[in-house]
């Protein structure tokens, strides 16, 4: 335990971005201008300097056992703030454009960034529950930021129903396990479930309840229907920012819970992830197949990704933690490229969201095409483009693990999946027509080319990932073990 | 000669410089190249150069020394044993010529293109490229990505600049392909944890359970199978080659198509020698229905290309029965017949690529006459077509016989049936030629039938150089292909012995 001095130096890039989130709420509401421009590039600074602080902030445990700090929390947080810089960046012009650009947007996402950093680094499900609802209520203001739009309005609803039903299944299996185990603190848990059967089975129920209430978060199937209305309901720069930060700090959150606190029920759990895993990649599959809205359809290839992503925890091994982190790592770069195509999709300052409206893109625009094209083509998971390497890391911990079924499922998915991400190259290149999209702003072209650049280029350089992720699954292994 | 190429990468050359040229093309500024023809010299200019660096390698290569040459080795993924492993041995030499010729080859024929020229240029450097760095590969997982990666740029090309259907066919081109592969990347995986490394050397001396060999030999059946077009795998192929550019059927039946039988040779051979022992039977009803089957299916067809295309599937079952004749006679019949059907295959469909330029049919009842107006072409198609069904003299001839020796030794019956299959091939190839030389003119005025101009003739005239030359003294081939065959037969045969004979008794000796 480091003493009191200490402890706010471990919390450092949370403290950080309060502090400043609370001054820009303050500069937004007193002067007299909308400043929602600058204030979107002051947050996108603040992360960056974040970014920085996460590694200046020592690790180890502070609070009382509320918070921890190691490898882990370090990889994820770096993926969470790049989401959320990438999705400021989009969403800068694209709000001016739709009319929704206000200073309490990059506020909301920062609050959401905040809750984000927390439950990442919780080590009690106290703190886990907090941040958990401090992400969750500032998602739901952003899917309805769009006020006066029906489908956002509704969007925001939506997403509040549901996700206020998982934080209470989450909550009441949180309650479970405290009346089982006797404590909230992750070490006590794991104590405990290592301890008495029937203190066990108890922790098994409330367990269930838990993960049911992250699967709802990650969107995966059984428990993924809100994804593909949310997705197309918001606009577009808060679809990008729920497609990349909140994933990544949920998926994070489910290994740390998984493995740290329930770590030695892993033979209990694991069927259960299994089973979500295969689901998940099905439903994506099928579902995403007779989608024509393309925000709709990256909803679904968002299911079927988190299912990739769950094999590697379900493998149980150090191996499937390094699969699930270097898969969502390169899942971050996949999803914020594409959306960054897909704010750019727009005719007359009006969001256009059709498959067909980028028929003829190939060559009308082919830089945006072929980084389109990129991006299809890394989800699919064609090499040499790093989306293939993703899949190849957790199938690499699956066939070790000998979950050689579930592998199976993962490439009969695979090659139904390959079916929809062709279809919008399909459209681009062999399709005519003329897309006559407005021009894109700097930011745009910035995400998405650096995107395209990355995803081409991650295969000369596969071991710097690779190296961080596996350091950040030996820190989670060690502890829960 | 040998020196030249100690402090140079030769094999790294090969496979960046396409890239290179590719990445030129693509971020050239489209308002000075308006017309295409900067593109089209750029990857003319690449695609020669390419051919030149493989002709140096073929004369450094020393044939009479066994294991891998110009070996390159660099770390990439270390604490997994993935290397960035090139070399070649006699089995893939041959395969990255044929690669360097073909390109510039179908870069000349596509000299007419105007549709997007320079994303069509950048898709056959990347082809050449990719094709080239799966047959220098030694580790599998490099294979692997170079095996797969082909599919962006023949995508691209068959959708784009394909016929009616191209869309259709495209499609139906990367998930067939894609469906094989996936179960191949399993076994890849498997097999990296099992050994530790995707050396496919250490991967090659490698014991695995006979038990597993099964399933990964199935793995790779689908993954080959697909490629290669065996049957009942071929069923994309009359599609796709149908519909793809002439161009990117040219490189598919003469190029992609080996991939798959290099696939069976590097890695269902060498890595699982039981497995090869066990399914050799399976592979030989598999190849004998290909050659009697799919001939009878280019019987049928009315339309030129489809013709050809089920005569390239065909003679794919020949090769697969003289890989699985697991004997050195038969693998090297095999391997001349890999080389010499992709010469020859090539010309065939460019052939028809110069009747289409002039306006003419598909359609052999369209088509006639041509004997006499077109001398030159016509001497060219018969060189080829009697090639293709193996009159000696040509390469085509060779390959047969070296396969059939090796089949009859494994199987009378095996030997007579592919026997059979090419005298069927004879049949549809003359019935081709008789329509589209020889009969009554049938085509209307309006089609050009002026003879082959200076750009044809240095499409088709090296190939019949070859063709010929290969058929006269094909020693050309089997001396450097020797070493690396006999290596392979030698291990798979030792480790097929070691197998307890109950597992042989699906094998017909």
């Amino acid at each position: 335990m480091i003493n009191e001095s200490g402890m706010f130096s471990l919390a450092l890039p949370i403290v950080a971005i309060a502090a400043s989130a609370l001054v820009m709420l303050l500069a937004g509401i007193l002067s007299k201008r909308d400043h929602a421009f600058a204030i979107t590039g002051a947050a996108i600074f603040v992360f960056a300097i974040v970014g920085r602080l996460v590694f200046v902030a020592p690790t180890g445990v502070g609070f009382h056992g509320m918070l921890i700090t190691n490898a882990f929390t370090r990889f994820a947080d770096i993926l969470v703030l790049l989401g959320a810089i990438g999705a400021l960046v989009l969403s800068a012009s694209f709000n001016q454009r739709v009319g929704i650009a206000r200073f309490e947007y990059p506020l909301l996402v920062m609050f959401a960034v905040i809750g984000m950093l927390v439950l990442i680094g919780a080590d009690n499900l106290l703190s886990l529950y907090v941040g958990f609802e401090i992400q969750s209520l500032s998602l739901y203001v952003l899917a309805a930021v769009a006020r006066d739009n029906l489908r956002s309005a509704e969007a925001g609803l939506k997403y509040f129903v549901l996700g206020a039903l998982s934080s209470g299944l989450l909550l009441y299996g949180i309650s479970l396990v405290y009346g089982f185990a006797g404590t909230l603190d992750f070490a006590g848990i794991a104590r405990a479930a290592s301890g008495a059967a029937g203190a066990r089975l108890g922790s098994m129920v409330g367990l269930v309840f838990v993960l049911v209430g992250l699967a709802f978060k990650v969107s995966a199937a059984p428990f993924h229907m809100w994804t593909p209305d949310v997705y197309e309901g918001s606009p577009t720069s808060v679809t990008s920012f729920f497609a990349t930060a909140p994933k990544v700090a949920t998926m994070a959150l489910l290994a740390r819970v998984l493995f740290v606190p329930f770590g030695p029920m892993l033979p209990h759990w694991q069927l259960l992830v299994e089973i979500i895993a295969a689901l998940s990649m099905i439903v994506g599959a099928i579902g995403a197949v007779r989608q024509t809205n393309i925000k709709r359809l990256l909803g679904y290839s968002a299911v079927g990704h988190m299912g990739y992503a769950l094999i590697g925890i379900a493998a149980g091994t150090a191996a499937g933690i390094r699969g699930t982190l270097i898969y969502i790592a390169i899942y971050v770069v996949m999803s914020l490229g594409t959306f960054g195509c897909v704010t750019a999709m727009s005719r007359k300052g009006k969001p256009v969201e059709r498959i067909e409206d980028l028929a003829g893109m190939a060559a009308e625009d082919p830089r945006y095409a072929l980084a389109l094209a990129i991006f299809m083509w890394s989800m699919a998971g064609i090499p040499p483009l790093a989306g293939f390497f993703g899949k190849l890391y957790v199938f690499l911990a699956a066939i070790h693990a000998g979950l050689d079924v579930l592998a199976v499922i993962a490439i009969a998915t695979s090659v139904i999946a390959a079916f929809y991400y062709l279809r919008v190259i399909k459209v681009m290149y062999f399709d005519r027509g003329a897309p006559g999209f407005d021009p894109r702003s700097i930011g745009m072209n910035v995400v998405i080319y650096a995107s395209a650049i990355g995803l081409v280029l991650f295969i000369f350089v596969p071991g710097s990932v690779t190296v961080a992720s596996a350091q950040a699954a030996h820190v989670l292994l060690g502890s829960g073990f | 000669m040998n020196n030249v190429f100690v402090n140079m990468p030769i094999l790294s050359v090969l496979i960046w410089l396409p890239i290179l040229g590719a990445v030129i093309i693509l971020a050239g500024d489209s308002d000075r190249d308006s017309d295409g023809s900067r593109s089209r010299w750029i990857a003319l200019g690449v695609s020669t150069v390419e051919l030149v660096l493989a002709i140096a390698l073929l004369a450094a290569f020393n044939p009479h020394a066994s294991g891998f040459q110009f070996v390159e080795i660099m770390d990439w993924l270390p604490a997994y044993g993935v290397s960035y492993h090139l070399g070649i041995d006699g089995i893939s030499l041959f395969f990255v010529i044929l690669t360097a010729l073909l390109t510039p080859v179908v870069i000349l024929a596509s000299w007419r293109e105007h549709r997007r020229i320079r994303t069509y240029m950048a898709a056959f450097l990347l082809m050449e490229a990719l094709t080239i760095g799966m047959f220098e590969s030694l580790d599998f997982l490099l294979f692997y990505i170079f095996f797969e990666g082909v599919l962006i740029p023949m995508y691209l090309i068959i959708g784009i600049w394909g016929g009616e259907r191209r869309v259709h066919a495209a499609l139906k081109f990367f998930l067939f392909t894609l469906a094989g592969s996936l179960p191949m990347l399993l076994a890849l995986v498997w097999m990296w944890q099992h050994a530790g490394t995707t050396n496919m050397v250490t991967l090659a001396h490698m014991p695995i359970p006979a038990s597993v060999q099964d399933w990964l030999f199935i793995a790779f059946l689908a993954s080959f199978g697909v490629k290669a077009a065996v049957w009942p795998m071929h069923i994309w192929l009359p599609e796709v080659y149908g519909e793809a550019p002439l161009p990117g059927t040219v490189m598919l039946a003469a190029v992609l198509s080996k991939m798959g039988a290099y696939g069976f040779l590097r890695f269902s051979l060498p890595m699982l020698p039981e497995a090869s022992a066990y399914f050799a039977p399976l592979m030989f009803v598999l190849g004998v229905v290909a050659v009697i089957y799919i001939s009878l299916a280019a019987l049928a067809q009315r339309d030129i290309k489809r013709m050809v295309a089920y005569s390239s599937a065909a003679h794919m079952g020949l090769i697969v029965v003289g890989i699985f004749t697991l004997s050195i006679v038969g693998i090297e019949g095999a391997l001349f017949q890999m080389v010499s059907h992709g010469l020859v295959i090539a010309a065939l469909f460019l052939c028809i690529g110069v009747l289409l330029s002039r306006g003419q049919s598909r359609m052999l009842d369209q088509l006639g006459g041509l004997a006499a107006r077109m001398p030159v072409f016509a001497t060219f198609l018969m060189l080829f077509v009697l090639a293709n069904v193996g009159l000696p003299g040509t390469s085509g001839f060779v390959g047969e016989v070296l396969v059939l020796a090796g089949a009859i030794k494994v199987n009378f019956w095996v030997a007579l049936l592919t026997g059979t299959g090419m005298i069927l091939s004879v049949a549809y190839m003359l019935v081709l030629t008789r329509r589209v030389l020889f009969d009554n003119a049938r085509y209307s005025s309006n089609v050009a039938t002026n003879d082959l101009n200076g750009r044809e003739w240095l499409m088709l005239a090296p190939i019949a150089v070859l063709v010929l030359f290969l058929g006269i003294y094909p020693d050309a081939l089997t001396v450097p292909f020797s070493h690396a065959v006999q290596t392979l037969v030698h291990e798979t045969l030792a480790a097929g012995r070691a197998v307890p004979s109950g597992r042989l008794a699906m094998v017909t000796r």
